[in-house]
C-alpha cells in the first residue's frame, strides 16, 4: 500500500526526521489560506498523487504570492496528472500540499528498501539527489552507497555516520544527519514499510537537513497489525477494477490486450498469459482467482474481466487440484448462464476428474469452446478474439 | 530416502486441529505419509485424526520423534510457529501459510542463523504448495495423484503451475523423484540454489526442472550454481513474460523492481549458464522427454 507525500512526511517527522512546514488543501481557497498561515514570501504547491516524477509532469509549482498559490491550486485540483509511473490514464489530484519554500544548498538521495538478496533492510544513498535511483544506477553506479542493516539490533550510529561521511555531509550537520537516517529506519521497521524514499533529502543554505520529498510503501501482509496505516489509504489513487477485485479476494492487474484471463494460481496465470503471447495474442489482464475456484469466484471473475470493454475473448484455465474438474465445470456453466457473456469463452480444465469435467462442458447447451492443453487453449482464444473483433467491426 | 522425506519420515502438523490443517493432514495421511501428530497450543492432550495433539512442538518431538513439520498456522502467528519448529529440532519444515509479513520472515531467517549449518532446519515456503516424493509421502496441499514416481526433480515457486508441469510429465509417462515448492513470497526459507544442491547429490534424480518467475535474485543465483557445481542437466521455465514492471502479479514476490528481475533477463542469465530453457509453458513434457533421451 502506498501513501501520499504529506502523510509520509508526517510519519517521518514523528520519528525525528526534520521536514519543512506545510499544510494540506482540498480547494484553492484552502490553499491560499494555508499559504497565509505559513507566512513567508514563497511557497510550493505540490499535487498529492501516488507517483514519483510529479515535478516533470507539472505537479509541483513554486509560487510567490497567495494569488499565485490560488491559481496553481485551481489548475491542479481535479486534474489527472500523467507521469512516467502512472500509465496513460494518469492519477487524479484530489489534494494539495502547500509547503514553505526551501533554499537548497545540496540534494541527497536516501532510501530504505527490503533487499531480497541479503534478506535485510538496506539503506541506499547517493550524493546525486533529485534524480531517480535508476538514473543514478545507470549514470554513476559507483556513487551509490548501500549499507545492510542487521535486523536483530537495527541501524547503529556508526552505520549512519559512515553513510553521512560517505555523502560528504559536513561535521556541522553530522548529528542531524545521523538522527534523520535513524528516523527513517525506525519508521520502516516499526510500521512494516517496504520502502522509505526521501528524494531529495536536502541541506539548506542555512545548514539544516530537511526531507524535501518523501515516499513510503507498506507491506499489505502486515496491515492487519497497522490499522493506523490502513487509515491512510486513498482509494482515488487505485485502479477501480483492481480495487474491486481485491475487495472480493481476487488478484487482478489490468493490461492492454484483448484476451481476458480467468486462472487459478499466480504462476499458472502468468504462464497462461505467456502462452497467449507466444501464439500471437495479448492478454487483457492478470487474474488469479485463488486455489479454490468455487462457482461464486468464477462468476465474480467473469464480471470483473467483462468490465474491461477491450476484451474480445475470455480464456478460463483452471487446474483442479484439491477440488474437482466436474465441480469447476458446473461453476463455469452456472456463471455463464447467469451472466450472458457477450464474447467467446474458451475453457480448459485439468487435474482431478478432468474427463468428467470436459464431458459436462461438452454436454451443456452453453456456447463455449473447450480445449485440452494449454497450447490449444491459447490458440483457440487468440483465434476466437480475432473472429469476434472482425465480426463486431462488420456490424458497426 | 528421497531428498527430504519418504513413507517412514515422522511428520507433524502445526495448526493441526484447524479447518485447513485438518483437511490437508487427512489428505497427507491418505497418501501414505507417516503423520505422527500435531500441535495446537491449548489443545494438548486431545486426540485428532486418531493422533495425539500437543501444546508445544518440543513436546510433540520428544513424544513422537517427529523430524518434519508442515505449518498451516494463520499469517499473524506463522513466523512464530516456524521458529518454534526450528528450536525444537525439526529437520525439515514446509510452511504453506500465505500472507506472512516480510519483516517477520526477515526475523525468521535471522533467527535460524543462530544454529550451526548442520543443525539448521531446512525451511521451504512460506506461501508454497509443499513437497512430495511421489509414491512415498507428501507434505503440503498438492493433489498427490497427479504426480508419477520417477527420476526428475522439480523445484517451483507456484502451486498450480507446478501441477501443470507434473501433469504434462505424467502424460508423457515421466515421473518425479521429489517436487519442492519454495513459494511465491519475497523472502522465503530456501531458494532454488539450495535444492539444486540436494538434487545433484540425490541418487534418485537424473535431471532437474526449475519453474521460476519474475522478481528477486534467486533464479540468477541458481544459474551460477548450476554452471559451477552441477553435473546433472537443469531445465528452466520462467513465468511472467507479459508482466509489466512494478506491478505485483499475485504472488507478493512476483514483481519486477530492479535490473535482472524480468522474465526475459532471467532467461538470458540461465541460458548463459548452460541451463536448458523451456520457452513455452506447454512444453514441459516434450522438453523433459528430449533432455532425458539425451542422457
Amino acid at each position: 500500500m502506498d501513501i501520499h507525500e504529506y502523510q509520509a512526511k508526517a510519519i517521518l517527522a514523528d520519528f525525528g526526521m526534520p521536514i519543512a512546514r506545510g499544510g494540506i488543501a482540498y480547494s484553492p481557497e484552502q490553499a491560499a489560506y494555508r499559504a497565509k498561515e505559513l507566512g513567508g514570501e514563497k511557497w510550493v504547491v505540490k499535487a498529492q498523487i501516488h507517483s514519483g516524477a510529479r515535478g516533470k509532469a507539472g505537479g509541483i509549482k513554486v509560487c510567490a504570492s497567495e494569488n499565485e498559490v490560488m491559481e496553481a491550486a485551481n489548475e491542479l485540483l481535479g486534474r489527472r496528472l500523467v507521469t512516467n509511473q502512472t500509465g496513460p490514464q494518469g492519477k487524479l489530484v484530489g489534494r494539495l500540499y502547500i509547503e514553505e519554500a526551501t533554499d537548497i544548498a545540496r540534494e541527497i538521495y536516501l532510501a530504505f528498501v527490503l533487499d531480497r538478496s541479503s534478506e535485510r533492510v538496506v539503506c541506499v544513498a547517493s550524493s546525486a539527489g533529485g534524480m531517480d535511483i535508476e538514473e543514478i544506477a545507470e549514470t554513476s553506479p559507483d556513487a551509490i552507497i548501500r549499507v545492510p542493516i542487521e535486523p536483530a539490533v537495527g541501524m547503529q550510529d556508526f552505520q549512519a555516520r559512515e553513510i553521512a561521511f560517505a555523502l560528504e555531509i559536513g561535521v556541522a550537520q553530522l548529528a542531524e544527519a545521523v538522527k534523520a537516517l535513524k528516523a527513517c529506519y525506525r519508521a520502516f521497521r516499526d510500521l512494516d514499510a517496504t520502502m522509505v524514499e526521501v528524494n531529495p533529502m536536502v541541506i539548506t543554505t542555512d545548514g539544516r537537513i530537511i526531507a524535501l520529498d518523501a515516499k513510503m510503501g507498506f507491506d499489505d501482509n502486515a496491515l492487519f497489525r497497522r490499522p493506523q496505516i490502513s487509515e491512510l489509504r486513498d482509494k482515488s489513487q487505485e485502479d477501480p477494477r483492481e480495487m474491486n477485485a481485491a475487495d472480493r479476494g481476487l488478484s487482478y492487474v489490468g493490461l492492454d490486450g484483448n484476451i481476458g484471463c480467468i486462472i487459478n494460481g499466480a504462476g499458472l496465470a502468468m504462464a497462461t498469459m505467456d502462452m497467449i503471447k507466444h501464439v500471437g495474442g495479448e492478454p487483457a489482464n492478470f487474474l488469479d482467482i485463488g486455489g479454490g475456484a468455487s462457482p461464486e469466484r468464477v462468476a465474480k471473475a467473469f464480471n470483473l474481466v467483462l468490465s474491461d470493454e477491450g476484451v474480445d475473448a475470455i480464456l478460463v484455465n483452471i487446474f483442479a487440484g484439491i477440488n474437482r474438474c466436474d465441480w469447476v465445470a458446473e461453476g463455469v456453466i452456472q456463471a455463464m448462464q447467469k451472466l450472458d457473456v457477450p464474447v467467446p469463452v474458451v475453457v480448459r480444465l485439468s487435474g482431478t476428474n478432468v474427463e468428467l469435467g470436459r464431458q459436462i462442458l461438452a454436454d451443456s447447451d452453453i456456447d463455449l469452446i473447450t480445449a485440452d492443453t494449454l497450447a490449444e487453449a491459447a490458440e483457440k482464444a487468440v483465434a476466437a478474439a480475432q473472429f469476434h473483433q472482425s465480426a463486431s467491426a462488420d456490424t458497426e | 530416502m528421497s531428498i527430504f522425506l519418504d513413507q517412514k519420515t515422522p511428520v507433524m502438523v502445526q495448526g493441526f486441529t484447524g479447518r485447513i490443517g485438518t483437511f490437508h493432514a487427512q489428505e497427507m495421511i491418505d497418501y501414505g505419509t507417516n503423520v505422527v501428530g500435531g500441535v495446537t497450543p491449548g489443545k494438548g492432550g486431545e486426540r485428532h485424526l486418531e493422533r495425539p495433539v500437543f501444546n508445544t512442538v518440543k513436546a510433540a518431538v520428544s513424544d513422537t520423534g517427529a523430524e518434519a513439520s508442515v505449518v498451516f498456522v494463520p499469517p499473524p502467528f506463522a513466523a512464530d510457529a516456524i521458529m518454534e519448529a526450528a528450536d525444537a529440532g525439526i529437520r525439515f519444515c514446509v510452511c504453506v501459510t500465505d500472507g506472512i509479513p516480510a519483516q517477520d520472515m526477515m526475523r525468521v531467517k535471522r533467527y535460524m542463523r543462530r544454529y550451526r549449518k548442520e543443525d539448521r532446519m531446512t525451511l521451504t515456503g512460506p506461501n508454497c504448495a509443499g513437497t512430495i516424493s511421489p509414491g512415498k509421502a507428501m507434505m503440503g496441499i498438492m493433489p498427490g495423484h497427479i504426480y508419477m514416481q520417477g527420476n526428475v526433480g522439480l523445484i517451483g515457486r507456484s502451486g498450480t503451475l507446478g501441477y501443470e508441469a507434473a501433469s504434462q510429465l505424467k502424460t508423457m509417462n515421466i515421473g518425479i523423484s521429489t517436487s519442492v515448492g519454495i513459494g511465491g513470497d519475497p523472502i522465503n526459507g530456501s531458494a532454488f540454489r539450495d535444492h539444486l544442491e540436494r538434487f545433484e547429490q540425490d541418487p534418485e534424480t537424473d535431471l532437474v526442472v526449475m519453474i521460476g518467475e519474475i522478481g528477486g535474485p534467486q533464479e540468477a543465483e541458481a544459474a551460477a550454481f548450476a554452471r559451477d557445481h552441477m553435473q546433472k542437466p537443469v531445465l528452466a521455465y520462467i513465468a511472467g513474460l507479459t508482466a509489466p514492471r512494478g506491478r505485483t502479479m499475485g504472488h507478493a514476490g512476483a514483481i519486477v523492481t530492479s535490473a535482472g528481475e524480468s522474465a526475459a533477463e532471467k532467461v538470458e542469465i540461465l541460458r548463459a549458464a548452460g541451463v536448458g530453457i523451456i520457452v513455452r509453458p506447454s512444453e514441459f513434457g516434450n522438453a523433459v522427454a528430449e533432455a532425458l533421451a539425451a542422457l
